[in-house]
């Protein structure tokens, strides 16, 4: 009789690539493209419109970045993520920056590697539900059955909510926003859960908003904000204050509309010609020119044109600043002073 | 006339290594494997050296840190608090139903659909191709998702069921709504409970007394039945006449197992519309049933050719001989054509069957918590331990694949034909 010996071949594969350690910046010059991240598709935030243009709150922030190290808006490839492969695009090298509404958590900062440059967005984690359901909190959702994106922070909220408040549900996996919604319109799930401006977003995409609500429980605390990889400290720099200076244009009331009458000679603003490279050198400290900022803000605006243009309340998305409002206005966002 | 002599048996030289047919292949041998261990020591350096720049030294300690998330359809209990370890293998117990359930479906319909399409009926075999054709040639993860498309839009909400549009089907004990079927579960009113295995280990699992119990019932059933039989045979060896055993043989099975049920309280548990969702009863969930109706389907497909292949090599004078013989189409079937064409099947059915298995991973196209699901998807995500993730994957799918291939290839020895 004769014998079979199994022998099992472990392939180990390896990361052919090198993942270069600093120089990100080069790298984007020498391409003369800038690879961002974005989601795959969630309308208000980054989706691409009717002529295939991405649009969006964390697009526009790519574009200015894009502008800032390669004067060209235009310049960026927008490279789809799901909630999964995120993470492992950026550690790869597949992309510069990810600007995806991802949550800040200690574990990603610290144990994966990354740098998140600041917070664009502070969000918190509800529940989309149609009305009439007759469900008025979260805690009436007992033994729901609750779609979810696998690979988000919500994921660990919801399974810690539910567990807290000691009741059950039902979590469906999903992958994409878009899926969720197919799902959830289906009725395959009583509830669809991710960041309240998420589901903002995708009741604005619904044919009739009106007969879906978003519960008042916010579950969690959700700090969005673009992200780099670790240990490229000259580029995580150049994004951070690439976001800082779009903030604090708008705290200093430089607008698209006025920014070239105001670039055009220092004014009486240190810090806004500061900003614009009209004194002072903070551009060459970047290791770019002096125009930087003021490309970064020509491109879509300042933060809270970006955010009015994209979710704001004269959208669809109608999202309020609420949080979002610069710190003089009773909000959390804040830019470090240039200078 | 000329002598021949042999070569004069020369010292060894080094170019002997490669001009002497002797020693060339070898050379080519030893200098192939140095080649190939260069390359997997590049790689395995390669990846140490990208990791320890990323300073992610590879590490397993995740295993057994919490996973904190929830997972839908589990085998055995779990929550957010328990390990990643223990959610890879609920993760794992997932795989393995689907793929049992498949490669027993996936058998059935081929087997079925290879014979019918060698049937003379014209109908039946051009319909019967007409499935062949149509599964094998479109991808699976279509199949997959179209299947999912079809249960979630076409089934009703259980809302439906609340509101009256909709009723559950089978004298009120199934009820198919678009978040899956729920069907009856066998529940025990003087249940012997479950033992506790491996303590509160990760891979800790109750069993249950109950199946137990009913298993040795069966299992002694069908000894003494194998018993009657023989008592019958020797009986019909020695008069010629063989006693009638098939009512003792079912007796000896049914009613001890019927007993056992009673003196449980055996009942049947109904699903039942609470709240949101149906409480009670089984659960297949539309994950698990889009994924394994379009696996069997689609393997179904491809074991349906292997078998018509296999009939097809038993030769024709087979069945001519066993019609001359007198036996009836059905008979020579099972009991001349079949048993031939297994030594045919057996080989290419396990590839099959392997097949079903590693595509069982397009589960995440569903949300089917699998071991891909949990944890190649969700702990691979939350920890961000890409590599050793994968890793595990891969051993995990090389350990079940070996197994169904070492299991198979023992059935294939024990059909293949002895010589004498």
């Amino acid at each position: 009789m004769k014998k079979t010996v199994f022998l099992g071949a472990l392939t180990v594969a390896g990361l052919a690539a090198g993942v270069s350690a600093a120089a990100t910046l080069e790298d984007v010059k020498a391409r003369g493209k800038l690879n961002c991240g974005v989601v795959t598709g969630l309308v208000g935030f980054g989706a691409p419109d009717a002529n295939g243009e991405w649009q969006g709150f964390d697009v526009g922030f790519c574009r200015a970045v894009a502008a800032a190290v390669l004067g060209d808006p235009k310049a960026v490839e927008f490279v789809p993520t799901t909630g999964k492969t995120r993470f492992t695009a950026l550690a790869s090298g597949e992309i510069d920056m990810l600007a995806r509404n991802t949550t800040w958590t200690l574990t990603r900062d610290v144990d994966l590697k990354f740098e998140f440059v600041g917070v664009n967005y502070y969000d918190g984690q509800g529940f989309l539900v149609t009305k009439d359901m007759g469900v008025s909190s979260a805690k009436d959702l007992d033994g729901a059955t609750i779609c979810i994106q696998t690979g988000t922070t919500t994921e660990l909220n919801l399974a810690d909510f539910f567990r807290a408040n000691n009741i059950s549900y039902e979590p469906v996996p999903i992958e994409t926003n878009a899926e969720g919604q197919q799902q959830y319109l289906a009725g395959a799930c009583d509830a669809y859960t991710t960041d309240a401006s998420g589901l903002a977003a995708t009741r604005a995409s619904f044919e009739d908003p009106s007969a879906h609500v978003v519960l008042p429980e916010i579950i969690s605390k959700e700090p969005l904000g673009p992200l780099v990889r670790h240990g490229d400290n000259e580029w995580e720099d150049i994004v951070r204050w690439t976001l800082n200076a779009l903030i604090s244009a708008e705290e200093l009331g430089i607008t698209s509309a006025n920014i070239g009458e105001l670039s055009a000679a220092p004014g009486s603003n240190p810090e806004v010609n500061r900003i614009l490279g009209t004194e002072g050198n903070l551009g060459e400290m970047l290791g770019l020119d002096a125009d930087w900022a003021k490309r970064a803000i020509m491109a879509g605006g300042n933060y809270g044109e970006l955010f009015a243009k994209n979710i704001g309340e004269s959208t669809p998305i109608a999202l309020a600043r609420g949080l979002n409002a610069q710190w003089k206005d009773g909000g959390l966002i804040y830019s470090p002073p240039f200078r | 006339m000329t002598t021949i002599t042999d070569p004069k048996q020369g010292q060894f030289r080094l170019s002997m290594l490669l001009y002497d047919s002797r020693y060339r292949a070898i050379t080519i041998q030893i200098i192939a494997l140095i080649g190939f261990l260069t390359l997997i020591g590049w790689l395995l350096s390669n990846t140490a050296q990208n990791l320890a720049v990323l300073s992610k030294e590879p590490s397993f300690s995740f295993m057994f840190e919490p996973s904190g998330y929830d997972i839908n359809q589990r085998l055995l209990d779990y929550d957010s608090q328990d390990t990643h370890l223990r959610a890879s293998l609920i993760g794992l117990l997932n795989t393995l139903l689907v793929a049992a359930m498949g490669c027993v479906a996936a058998t059935i319909i081929g087997v079925i659909i290879g014979v019918l399409r060698l049937s003379p009926n014209w109908i039946v075999s051009r319909l019967t191709a007409v499935y062949v054709e149509g599964f094998r040639n479109v991808p699976l993860l279509l199949w997959i998702v179209f299947t999912m498309a079809i249960l979630i839009e076409t089934l009703p909400r259980p809302s439906a069921f609340r509101k009256g549009e909709a009723s559950m089907s089978l004298w009120d004990t199934v009820a198919m709504t678009n978040r899956g079927i729920y069907i009856p579960e066998p529940l025990f009113s003087r249940s012997l409970g479950d033992m506790h295995l491996l303590g509160a280990s990760a891979l800790r699992f109750d069993v249950s007394l109950d199946l137990l119990a009913l298993l040795a019932v069966v299992i002694a059933g069908f000894l003494t039945s194998i018993l009657i039989k023989r008592r019958a045979d020797i009986i019909q060896e020695a008069t010629g006449l063989r006693p009638r055993t098939w009512h003792l043989r079912l007796g000896v099975v049914m009613l001890p197992f019927l007993l056992v049920l009673t003196i449980l309280g055996f009942h049947l548990g109904y699903p039942e519309l609470k709240g949101f969702n149906f409480r009670g009863g089984i659960h297949l969930r539309n994950s698990l049933i889009a994924l394994w109706v379009a696996l069997s389907l689609y393997t179904g497909a491809f074991v349906a050719e292997i078998v018509r292949a296999g009939i097809l090599a038993v030769s024709t004078g087979q069945t001519e001989a066993a019609s001359a013989l007198g036996l009836r189409p059905k008979r020579t079937m099972s009991l001349v054509v079949l048993p031939q064409a297994l030594r045919v099947i057996i080989p290419p059915l396990i590839s099959q069957y392997l097949n079903l298995t590693k595509n069982s991973s397009l589960a995440i196209a569903v949300g089917y918590m699998d071991i891909t699901g949990t944890l190649g998807g969700i702990t691979m995500n939350q920890t961000g331990r890409e590599l050793e993730a994968v890793l595990l994957l891969m051993l995990v799918y090389l350990a079940i694949s070996l197994t169904i291939s070492a299991v198979m290839n023992w059935y294939n020895q024990s059909v293949t034909l002895r010589e004498r």
